[in-house]
């Protein structure tokens, strides 16, 4: 065992590890606000509060129906998906042609009316969940004891992130997606129901919010506020990756994770602000982020 | 803002037919954290046991005519302290109540002295507030963290918990707390082996915790609470914390809590309240009233909720002695002048240093097999005698009392 500034290594692999955790999550969150402000053009600030109704969900499901975590990591992200896409067709699609101040600031009022209404009736000190049988117990790595929990988050969000990537990027329905994104009148002229499309894109990338709730529920406080605490990290995180950027998300979100982590053993006081820290300078230096195209 | 205007309609028409006693008028507000991770400690529950204080006494005291209002100082100090200005400049609010998060209550001590007014502070710890920051229009009511720190940790060193680490927020709090139990940590004989200091409401402890089992210290003091500390357990439970032979302190632990964690989690933690709904027919009696008050039947009230209950029961005592709200710190020394009587903490005293005494109740949550219906929370270990409780008037350092 070795030190490295005054840590012991074992120590600072294991807050890698957990930084790594985080990232997931950071990752996750990031990628649905990527994919909703790359091809709508809107600036989801309801994003955590959809994520907090993920886990929400996945308690009420739990309550009501005694189906687990398992059927919930299906179902809830399908049911907040579908009050996106309410979302969308009664109040976001007015918006798309203004400026995007306006559906920040609807997205924002949202966020705070779900969970004005989660806290009156389900108080704010937090819901009980507890992680699912076949992923209770961890492995003893020599370093740190990993959770297997924990390290199933690591995968899903991968996994998941990885294959959002490559539907987007380098399938047929992702091409469609981004040339209706640059072009909708061309596009719909060949005979693709764009509207459509955008509504469903919507509904996915709030999916996706809810799936990061749902893995969240275990392992995090599950309360009203567990979103808003979280949403300013990730718009940190999206805004360093490059707005529109979905590599840039998920790369970024990874990276940030493990730098957070990295600081919460050199300098844990900080471990709230390095985030903005890096957003500042790199604002500074590469205002379109690091992976962004500038408009 | 609220206003009871039909208990004023009610005192008044109690006044129109009695003898001709002078009336007093009072507004009180409820300062607390309506909406974060205390909400549910202090919160809303406070206002309505703050609604049923005002009941009880207008009953018996028609002359007295009460105003409540609360707002919501989301554990910002800035924030707190410009709506104590604007409550006593403006609004013409007589008396704070509450206020959780030690931080906020520092602050709004200060601007209450300035101003001759009356704080009584059910909902934050830090022992502070009747040490080096005590001043003649403060008093704190339900707990401090020297309370905490001793009743706790006193009792987990002599069971065997000899080396500490600590997991603190980093604000005034924690660090009150981390230092008062700290002392008497090594008081006991017990030693500390180190401490990592978190923001406040922090979502991820993974980081922290990991620190901690790396300390291989026997107890992890979590010099937290609210949120925080539902994170803290809930993810030490995950990283095996417990199994590798750790345990936890919770230093403090309200009844929401364990009701958020669930009895799963929680079960074996030793800590240490001033008030459990469930010790006896009083407070069971009053528990059913708060909840009826309140509209929230799965919720139980926890010691800062009584606490203000208590409290502010003692203040309109004070107030219709005095006949006048106006004088903060005359109200303030009646109240140190009387003992104080309650149905829910009993019989007791408020020092010179604004300290209110009463005993303090060791408890350990139940396992869930031991739990006989909703709230069945805790086996009650030990009593610690009021005159024990709480540190030493010499000891504080407060410039109220002499030598």
């Amino acid at each position: 065992m070795f030190e490295i500034f005054g840590i012991p290594s074992t120590a600072l692999f294991g807050q890698l590890l957990i930084g790594l955790i985080n990232g997931s999550f950071y990752a996750l969150l990031s990628l649905g606000l990527a994919v909703i402000f790359g091809m709508l053009n809107i600036i989801n600030f309801s994003h955590g509060a959809q994520y907090m109704m993920g886990a929400f969900t996945a308690y009420l499901i739990l309550q009501y129906s005694g189906l687990g975590y398992w059927p919930a990591l299906i179902l809830a992200p399908i049911i907040v998906g579908i009050t996106g896409i309410i979302v969308e067709r009664l109040f976001l699609q007015r918006l798309y042609k203004l400026d995007h101040l306006y559906g920040l600031l609807l997205t924002f009022g949202l966020a705070l009316i779900f969970e004005g209404v989660a806290r009156n009736y389900f108080g704010s000190a937090g819901l009980p969940y507890t992680v699912p049988e076949s992923l209770r117990g961890g492995q003893n790595l020599g370093f740190m004891f990993l959770p297997n929990y924990r390290a199933w988050v690591i995968g899903a969000s991968l996994g998941v992130c990885l294959a959002t990537w490559f539907v987007i990027e380098r399938t047929r329905l992702g091409a469609y997606l981004r040339a209706a994104t640059e072009n909708p009148a061309l596009v719909r002229a060949f005979g693709i129901n764009v509207p459509r499309m955008i509504t469903l894109t919507y509904g996915f990338g709030v999916a996706l919010a809810a799936f990061a709730g749902v893995m969240a529920a275990p392992i995090y406080n599950v309360s009203p506020q567990m979103g808003a605490e979280l949403i300013i990290v990730v718009f940190a995180v999206v805004v360093i990756g490059g707005m529109g950027s979905i590599l840039g998300a998920i790369v970024t979100g990874f990276g940030l994770g493990v730098i957070e982590g990295l600081t919460k053993v050199f300098f844990p006081e900080a471990s709230n602000t390095v985030i903005f820290v890096i957003m500042a300078i790199v604002l500074l230096v590469r205002p379109a982020g690091l992976f962004g195209r500038r408009a | 803002m609220r206003r009871t205007l039909g208990l004023a309609a009610l005192a008044a028409a109690l006044a129109c037919g009695g003898a001709s006693a002078q009336q007093v008028n009072v507004k009180i507000g409820v300062l607390s954290d309506m909406s974060s991770l205390y909400a549910d400690i202090g919160g809303p529950g406070s206002v309505t046991a703050a609604k049923l204080a005002i009941a009880d006494f207008t009953k018996d005291n028609p002359n007295v005519k009460v105003e409540l209002i609360s707002g919501d100082h989301q554990n910002k100090p800035d924030i707190g302290s410009q709506l104590a200005n604007q409550w006593f400049d403006v609004d013409k609010v007589d008396m704070i109540i509450d206020t959780p998060n030690s931080g906020v209550a520092l602050a709004v001590s200060q601007i209450t002295n300035t101003k001759n007014k009356v704080f009584i502070v059910s909902g934050a710890a830090a022992s502070d507030l009747t040490g080096p920051k005590c001043n003649a229009n403060t008093i704190h009511w339900t707990y401090d963290t020297w309370m905490l720190a001793n009743g706790t940790g006193n009792a987990l060193v002599k069971t065997g918990g000899d080396s500490w680490f600590f997991l603190t927020a980093d604000y005034a709090f924690g660090h009150a707390l981390e230092r008062d139990t700290m002392a008497a940590v090594e008081k006991a004989g017990g030693k500390v082996l180190g401490k990592v200091r978190h923001p406040l409401n922090t979502n991820d402890f993974s980081s922290f915790l990991l620190q901690a089992q790396s300390s291989k210290a026997k107890i992890i003091g979590l010099a937290n609470a609210g949120g925080d500390t539902i994170n803290s357990i809930k993810q030490g439970a995950e990283f095996g914390i417990v199994k590798g032979g750790q345990k936890f302190a919770g230093l403090l632990v309200f009844a929401s809590d364990v009701n958020a964690m669930g009895l799963q989690t929680a079960q074996g933690l030793t800590l240490t309240e001033t008030w459990y709904w469930d010790m006896n027919d009083a407070n069971r009696a009053w528990t059913k009233r708060w909840q009826a008050e309140r509209g929230a039947a799965g919720k139980f009230p926890t010691m800062v909720q009584a606490g203000v209950y208590s409290g502010l029961t003692h203040y309109l005592k004070a107030v219709a002695a005095v006949k006048s709200a106006a004088d903060g710190k005359a109200v303030v020394a009646q109240m140190k002048q009387t003992p104080t009587d309650d149905p829910l903490f009993g019989k007791g005293t408020i020092r010179p240093d604004g300290r209110k005494v009463h005993p303090a109740y060791l408890v350990e949550v139940k396992a869930p097999s031991e739990s006989k219906y909703p709230g069945d929370f805790y086996h009650v270990r030990a009593t610690i005698p009021a005159d024990e409780a709480f540190r030493p008037l010499k000891e504080g350092n407060c410039p109220l009392v002499s030598g």
